[in-house]
Formats: C-alpha cells, structure tokens, sequence
C-alpha cells in the first residue's frame, strides 16, 4: 500500500564518490581553529565508503555552533531545533528503515536543554548515530557555562565560578544503557575517522562524545590531553581485548602506567607498572572488554575522566554491544500485523469501521 | 401503586435522559456505556456524556469519587446528552448527592438502598437519611437493594459475597433495560465476550443483570416503565462511536486517501490517551505509534517522519500543545505537512484532566512564537471527528503545512450514532513527492530548490532517498526559492508574507446559513457546541420564532463569506466554552457587534441553557 512511494534510490550498485561530494554550496562559518573544522573534515573524507549513498544520508542537528554541521554536507539534513534533534532522528530512522541517519549535537544541546531525549534514544536504541561535541562552554550564545563545565568555572553568567556539577556524557550514555559508547578528541584524525567508522557500522544508537576545543570561549581546554609532552600521560588508550595501559613509556618500552580493578572501591584505578614496589605486573591489568555485556566496568573506567580541568581521559569505544534496536522492532511489528490479512485496503477499512457493533436502518 | 391486574398501557415518550452515577469503583461507565449499546441497537438517536474523576479511584464513597455516565435517548434526532436528566441511577449516596440537583423536578431516582448506611452517608456529608426525609419529595424515588439482591442470585453459583458484590452494576443496568424495554440479548452477549474465560464472573454478571431485569417486573414498577420508539434515521448501516475513536480511524482513511503510512508520535494525556491507544491497534494499516518520552520528542518524531515521508501526526491536550509550540513553529517553517490534534480540557495546567472545555482557540491560532499562521480547524460531534481528521491530514498534505485540529473531552468521549460512509466514496488525496530538479543554476546546471512553490504556494516534499535532491532544511530563515540560509531583512519580510498568504488563500468551504436567513439574531459556533446549539435553535423556531445558526469548522482560514454572512444579522451571539476567544477573533476581524455567551464549568452548554439565552436576546413577545 504504502511503501510504493518511497524513492528507488539505494538499488544497484553505489557511483563512487570523493569528498567533494559530500560538501555542501554554503561557506563554512565556525571562527577559525574552530575543532568543528577538523570533524568536518574527518566526516567528508570517510563518507566516501564504498556503499554508501549521498542521498540516503540524513544529518540531523538542533541548537548551537555545531549544529550548523547539516548545511555543510551535501546530504539530506535539518537544522532543528534546541535539544530535540534526537527525537526528530527518531522519527526519520522509524519511519525509513533504509536510511543513514546522524545526530550532530553539542554540550548544551544534547545533555542541558535535549538530555531527556538523549537518555531515551540511548535506551532505545533507535538506528543512528549521535556525534556529540563537547567544548565544555556555551558558544553561540557567547560563553556561558555548560553541563559538562567544570565547577567553579568563570564564565559570563557564572563571575563567581560555577557552582554546577558537570556530567560525564559516557557515563551518562552507558547509565542509559546505551549499546555504544565512545570518546575522541577533534585533532586526533585517525583515531576520530576510525572510531566514527565504527559508530556508523553499528547498528542501534551510537554515541561518539568528541573533544573538541572552542578557541573563542573555552581555548585550551584539552590541552593536557593534546599537549605532546603532557598526552601519554593525559590519554587512557582503550583497545578491545587488549589490557589498558598509558604513560610516557619506561626505556624498555614498557608501558609505565596502567588501569586495575580496585578491590578497595569495586571500581577501577590507575596503577603504576612495573617490577617495583607499589607497581603491577601487565598482566594484572584490567583488559578492556567492550563486548562485555555488562556495562559496570565501561561504567568505572569512564570514572577515570577528570570532573574538573580535563588531566585525565579515557579515549576509545568504551562499549559495543548488540541489542534489539527500537526501529527494527517497530517495523518487524507492523511487517506482521500487515501479514495478517491479505485483503485490499479499503476493504480493510471499510472492515474496521463496520467491525463494532452495528446495525442498519432499512 | 398500579397492581398487575390493573396495570396502565406502557406510556411512550419521545426521549428520555438517564444519568447513572456511582463510585469510580462501580463501573457506571461501563454500565452506561452497555445500556448505550443496547439503546442504538433498540434503533433510538442517542448521545452520551461521560463524567469522571481525576482520580483513577478517589476515595470510597467521597463526592469527589463520583462517576456518572449520562445518556439521552430519543424516538427523533436529537445532538445533545440532553438537559437535565429524568432518572437518576445512584449507586450510594455520593453519587445522590452529587447528581441529586440536575435531575428534573418530578424525575426518577433509582437508589441502591443498601448502601445508604450511617458510614456512607457521613463520607457523603449527609447528616441524614436522604431516603427518610423530605429530601426527596420532589421525585419518585425507587428503593432497589441492589447489593443484596444481587448477592442472593450469585449464591448458588458460589460466587463469593464480595465477588457478587461487584456484579451490582449489572443488576442497575438490568433494570433499567427493564424500564426501557431494551433488548436483552446484546448485554449478554457482550458479558461473554468481555469476561471470556472467566466463567464464574460471566454467571455472576449474569446473574445481576437478570435479576434487575426481573426485580423491574416482580417489584410493581410497571407505573415506571416507558417505551421510546425506535428514531427515523436514514437508511444505511450505523455504529455508535465516540470522537476519539472517530478520529483515530479518521487518521486511519487519512492514510489510505493520501498513499501514505502514518506516524504517530504521542506522549499520554487525558483526555486524548484513547486516540493512542485505537491507532496502536491498527498496525495492519501502516500505523506506526510511537509513545515519546515527552510531549516535545512526541511531536518532534512526527516532524521527522514527515520529512521522511510519512503522514506525522501528535495527539495531545492543551498542556501538551504549550510543549509542543516551538516545534509546531518550526514546522511552520520547514513547511511540512503535520497534523497536530488537541483534545481540549479545563485549564489552565492541569486544571480540570477529565473535563471538557474549549479555550485554546487563540493557542492554536496564535500560540507560536513569531509570526507563524497555519490551519486550523475543529470538529463538532463525534461522528464529525472522523471526517475532520481527514480534513486535516488533506489541507496538511496539500499545503504542505502543519494543521491544528481541535476537539475536546466532551466530543472525544461522548458518543452518538454514525451513519458509516462507503469508504470507496472518501475522496482520495494522493502525494506526489518530488523526484527532480526543478532549477537551472547561472551556469546552466540542472539543480533542486527546495522552496519553489506551485501553484498553491506549496514547496515541494523531497524524502531522503530521492537521488539528487539532497538538500538542507532549517529553522532559520529561507531564502525564497533556494531555501538557503538567510539573514536579509527584505527575505524576511517577504518570506514572512509568503507564509502568510499561502495559508490565507486555502480555499474553504463558505459559511451556511441554518435556520432563518431573515432573522435578526445569529449564533455563531465552533466545535463541539453545534449540538447544543442546533438543538437550541430547533426549539426556538418549533416555537415559531427566528433564529440562524452558523458553525465553524474552519477556523484559518475562515470561509470566505463569513464576513458577508455576519453583517446581514443585526446581532451575533457566540457561544463558546471559554471566557470568549472566537467572539474575539470575529470582531477583529469582520468589525461586528459579536457578543459572548460562555461557559467553563466543565461541562458542554446544554440546549435549554443557550435557549434561554437566545430566547431573552429575542425579546419575550410571544
């Protein structure tokens, strides 16, 4: 009956494409050493994947600086409106099972203002892929605080500091039971083009938290974790089946630094590695298991993170599960109550409206 | 005291109003809803009122936990619940004492004896037996033991006492078939389909009915009983439907009329929930419902599907449409069709949940930031219901435009006869989506404008999926035509009046004048007053006085002759449940002398109160 309408892109085999492709007409306008720029980039330049199709892509954002990303890409797109952009990619991804469809979000859009809708499509699991950046700061509004500011921070609104508590977005997603979760940092080209590749595959919501450095209002904000001298202390490489080690290696090579479970709090800790005292051997270490079906330790190293100026930062997919996504479910639904008859519409119609009780007037 | 022997011939009326009232936890909605049934199959016009509480179960036997379900029957066509009603059902004395003083002098009062109790009747307030006083002088009252009876028929089939003791509704709606000649048959059957597999319920449910049925025989009540012929209706097939379920298979053809499956994101709210409920059982036809996290994801997802192709639609009340206004906005500026449906209730906030009002005309027509005008029409009974939810799906599709339509408690849950359509007579509205460019760039490249308009304004639907279309859509302001990003004061301006007048010029049915096109005095409706009002007018010319009657469905635009329809009445009075919100917007607009006639109560004006008023603004020279 219905899906007769829908467009016949998506047959036959994909046309190539580059990355001019996936650039939109309009002039790019974040100020300049904007990290917006440099996830543009990374985006354009993996869209051109093999199999996948300009006009099947939809970007979806709603209020803010990064939100501005749809007009950039030559794609299908809306601009929304503050914090609902995830309810709106829900709507699209139920409606259109054939569809890509991508949340581009901030701080303030998706924890402050739209944190409701957020929670509940990482319970869902409805079909797309959220990038959230995250500069800490209110930018198009000119540098308020925002949820993920740390306390005590001076900002226009705040000349006292701050007396919020911020969130941590990967805690928040894995708390919503979010079935992937991960952090990248904005200058980090491979590591942000790899961990994207991923969250696009995936199927369900996908959450990708981006670092990324507002010069304007927030200038410098992870550095620690950007800084070359500072970084290998600063950054907690997660990698799937491999034990998490960091740290500006020993002369040997070895890795310095490493994550352990913590008897004490039946959390997660930093230890020092190595055959001294005090220090653990690396096969102590904790492994990082991001198939691990339950969500506690992703839960405690995502602790790791620094609530307030950012030393410390776990990086990498935190969590990558299969489950039941909303959207499939919803179709699968329909799929069968549609099998269930085979008559034509409007006698299907017509059978509903005479299907209560009725009687007639001759 | 007739005897049998001597029993005068069964007096027949031509209508009758029967107000059954009881605790929540007495199922008098469901009792009123069964007789209701029974009344459409014995061939009556009818039309319901339920009434209920906020609360799911209020305290016991508390004024506040009354529930009542009024129903008129009639041997003619009749639009309204009735006025006062003839009989009153009271399953305690709350529910005496809450209903006591809209009964007519002279009424019914059927009265569950056994629970006029000294603890009932403190938790009432009363500090008397009403049963014993003079309270009840005025009426004619019948003392049944429901409780008791219908305890002593459920013994043998060893129903427990207090399981019997549920059953009483039943004995209450027995007799009241009894007094109303209904047939007997379709409530027994309905008791077996609706407590199928619970055997010993279904005996005793029986059981109750059946005694009352033979107490109204056996208890000398013949004086008691009347007849109500059967209506002249038009031939054709009927069901008795309620407005939020007319509505919801309104959206159902939609569907079908337009070629589009149908998305509907909603977020519970009474009185609108049951409009949910009804679509999410009718996946077979494409429907898909999703229930939000919020009234704003509600709506929003309903956007999202629209871009995506579907027919969106949100279903709320007044505290979810102020939720829902920005994104309502931003549809307005997208230019996508949306249909945005409010089952209006008692405000402000949470007001009055479960009763009926109409005051969120100037939300829907004004309520959005900016200047952002859209459609916006309302339904005036329940059967209507079904035709305007189509209505507003079209002018949606068409239009391009999100669309409010406006109901309300009242509509949304009382119920009337419905001569059913031929669905093959429904006028199909299939979309045509955009499938290729439609500009020619300054170095001649073939290129997609996402807002170049056609002949009726309208922008064109390019779904994701469409090869070649891509394109970006946004809150901020659109160039014209190219649909690009704007700050240009000039666009805004122009854009501002393209909106404008995209909207103004969607053809509308004109105005139709019912009753005396001579007359002097005109009441203009909208909504769900056309029943009290139609009935109103009826009597006041049955009396051989003049009087016209015009109702609005569509409210924006409104019909073109509206303002040529208004001027030849030298007064207009606008009934509204409201303080005054349409009496407002037609003396805006058309500079006429409309005068309000309101009422916020809670509950739907009836004909005699809107009789009265026409009849004194008529001058009393009979």
């Amino acid at each position: 009956m219905t899906d007769t309408l829908l467009p016949e892109g998506g047959s036959g085999d994909v046309p190539p494409t580059t990355r001019a492709d996936w650039q939109s007409d309009q002039e790019v306008r974040w100020c300049p050493g904007c990290g917006d720029y440099s996830i543009l980039t990374a985006l354009q330049l993996l869209m051109p994947d093999p199999g996948v199709r300009r006009e099947k892509t939809v970007f979806v954002s709603g209020i803010g600086c990064a939100a501005r990303f749809p007009y950039y890409m030559d794609t299908y797109g809306m601009h929304s409106i503050h914090g609902r952009a995830p309810s709106i990619a829900t709507g699209i991804a139920t409606a259109r099972e054939d569809l890509s469809v991508w949340v581009v979000t901030g701080d303030g859009d998706a924890l402050s203002i739209g944190g409701n809708h957020l929670i509940h499509a990482l319970r869902r699991n409805v079909n797309m892929t959220i990038l959230l950046f995250n500069n800490r700061i209110y930018g198009l509004t000119k540098g308020q605080y925002s949820p993920t500011s740390e306390a005590g921070k001076v900002t226009k609104s705040t000349p006292m500091g701050s007396v919020d508590h911020p969130f941590n977005p990967v805690s928040l997603a894995l708390g919503a039971e979010a079935s992937f979760v991960a952090r990248t940092i904005d200058s980090d080209r491979k590591h942000l083009t790899e961990v994207l590749a991923a969250a696009a595959a995936h199927r369900g919501t996908s959450l990708v938290e981006i670092y990324q450095n507002c010069p304007i209002f927030n200038d410098g904000a992870f550095d620690a974790i950007k800084d070359r001298d500072t970084k290998a202390d600063a950054i907690i490489p997660l990698v799937h089946g491999e034990p998490i080690t960091f740290g500006v290696p020993a002369e040997d090579g070895r890795a310095t630094k490493g994550v352990a479970h913590d008897p004490a709090t039946g959390g997660v800790r930093v230890v020092e590695v190595g055959d001294g005292e005090g220090r653990l051997a690396e096969s102590e270490l904790l492994v990082h298991d991001a198939h691990n079906p339950d969500p506690s330790v992703a839960f405690a190293i995502s602790r790791l993170t620094d609530a307030g100026y950012l030393h410390t930062s776990p990086i990498g997919i935190f969590r990558q599960v299969e489950r039941a996504t909303y959207d499939d479910e919803a179709r699968a639904q329909l799929a069968t109550a549609g099998a269930s008859s085979d008559a034509d519409p409007a006698e299907r119609l017509s059978a509903l409206i005479t299907g209560a009780d009725t009687w007639t007037v001759v | 005291m007739s005897t049998p022997d001597t029993a005068p011939e069964t007096v027949q009326v031509p209508e009758v109003t029967v107000l059954f009232a009881g605790d929540s936890g007495d199922g008098m909605q469901l009792t009123g809803s069964q007789f209701t049934l029974a009344t459409a199959l014995a061939r009556n016009d009818l039309a319901t009122l339920p009434d209920f509480p906020a609360e799911i179960r209020a305290p016991a036997g508390t004024l506040a936990g009354v529930s009542a379900f009024q129903v008129h029957i009639s041997d003619h066509d009749i639009f309204t619940p009735g006025d006062a009603p003839h009989v009153l059902v009271a399953m305690n004395p709350a529910a005496l004492r809450a209903e006591l003083a809209t009964l007519v002098d002279g009424g019914t009062v059927i009265v569950n004896a056994d629970t006029f109790v000294e603890r009932n009747l403190a938790k009432a307030g009363y500090d008397h037996d009403p049963l014993e006083g003079d309270d009840l002088d005025a009426y004619r009252l019948i003392r049944a033991p429901m409780t008791s009876l219908t305890k002593e028929a459920c013994k043998e089939l060893g129903v427990k006492p207090r399981d019997a003791e549920r059953s009483k509704n039943f004995f209450a709606l027995g007799l009241l078939s009894w007094m109303y000649s209904r047939p007997i048959e379709p409530t027994i059957e309905w008791i077996e389909a609706k407590f199928k597999g619970r055997d010993l319920i279904i005996a005793a449910n029986k059981a109750a009915f059946n005694a009352g049925h033979a107490y109204g025989e056996t208890a000398e009540l013949s004086d008691h009983q009347v007849i109500v012929r059967p209506a002249e209706m038009p031939a054709g097939t009927y069901t008795n439907i309620n407005g939020n379920t007319a509505l919801a298979w309104g959206l159902v053809a939609a569907g079908q009329l337009s070629g589009l499956p149908i998305f509907l994101g909603s977020y519970p709210i009474t009185p609108a929930s049951d409009i949910l409920h009804e679509l999410s059982r009718h996946k077979e036809f494409g429907v898909t419902t999703f229930q939000a996290e919020d009234e704003i994801a509600a709506v929003g997802s309903a956007l999202g599907a629209a871009y995506g192709g579907h027919l969106g639609v949100t279903t709320t009340s007044g505290p979810g449409m102020a939720l829902k206004a920005e994104t309502i906005g931003l549809a307005v500026s997208l230019e996508l069709p949306l249909v945005i449906v409010n089952i209006q209730r008692g405000g402000p906030s949470t007001g009055l949940p479960t009763k009926t009002e109409a005051a969120d005309l100037m939300m829907a027509m004004y309520g959005r930031h900016g200047e952002s005008p859209m459609p916006v029409i309302a339904a005036k009974t329940p059967a209507d219901c079904f035709d305007q939810a189509i209505e507003a799906a079209r002018i949606a599709t068409q239009y391009r435009t999100p669309v409010i339509l406006l109901s309300d408690g009242y509509l949304g849950n009382s119920s009337e006869p419905w001569l059913l359509p031929d669905v093959d007579d429904l006028e199909p509205f299939p979309v045509e989506f955009a499938s290729g460019f439609n500009q020619v760039d300054e170095e001649g490249n073939e290129i997609f404008w996402p807002y170049l308009r056609d002949e009726k304004m309208a922008r064109p639907w390019a779904i994701p999926g469409t090869p070649d279309l891509m394109h970006r859509i946004g809150g901020l302001e659109k160039e014209d035509g190219s649909g690009n990003v704007s700050y240009d004061g000039a666009n805004h301006a122009h854009m501002i009046a393209v909106r404008a007048e995209r909207i103004a010029r969607i053809p509308v049915p004109d105005a139709e004048v019912c009753g005396d096109s001579d007359a002097d005095v005109l009441v203009v409706g909208w909504g769900s007053t056309w029943g009290a009002i139609a009935a109103a007018v009826r009597r006041i010319r049955n009396g051989g006085r003049k009087v016209a009657h015009v109702h609005l469905t569509h409210l924006n635009p409104m019909p073109a002759n509206l303002g040529e329809v208004l001027s030849g009445f030298s007064t207009v009075l606008v009934p509204e449940m409201n303080l005054g919100q349409l009496v407002r917007i037609l003396r805006d607009e058309y500079l006429v002398d409309a005068r309000p006639v309101n009422k916020v109560t809670g509950q739907p004006f009836t004909p005699a109160e809107l009789q009265q008023v026409i009849l004194s603004e008529l001058g009393d020279d009979t």
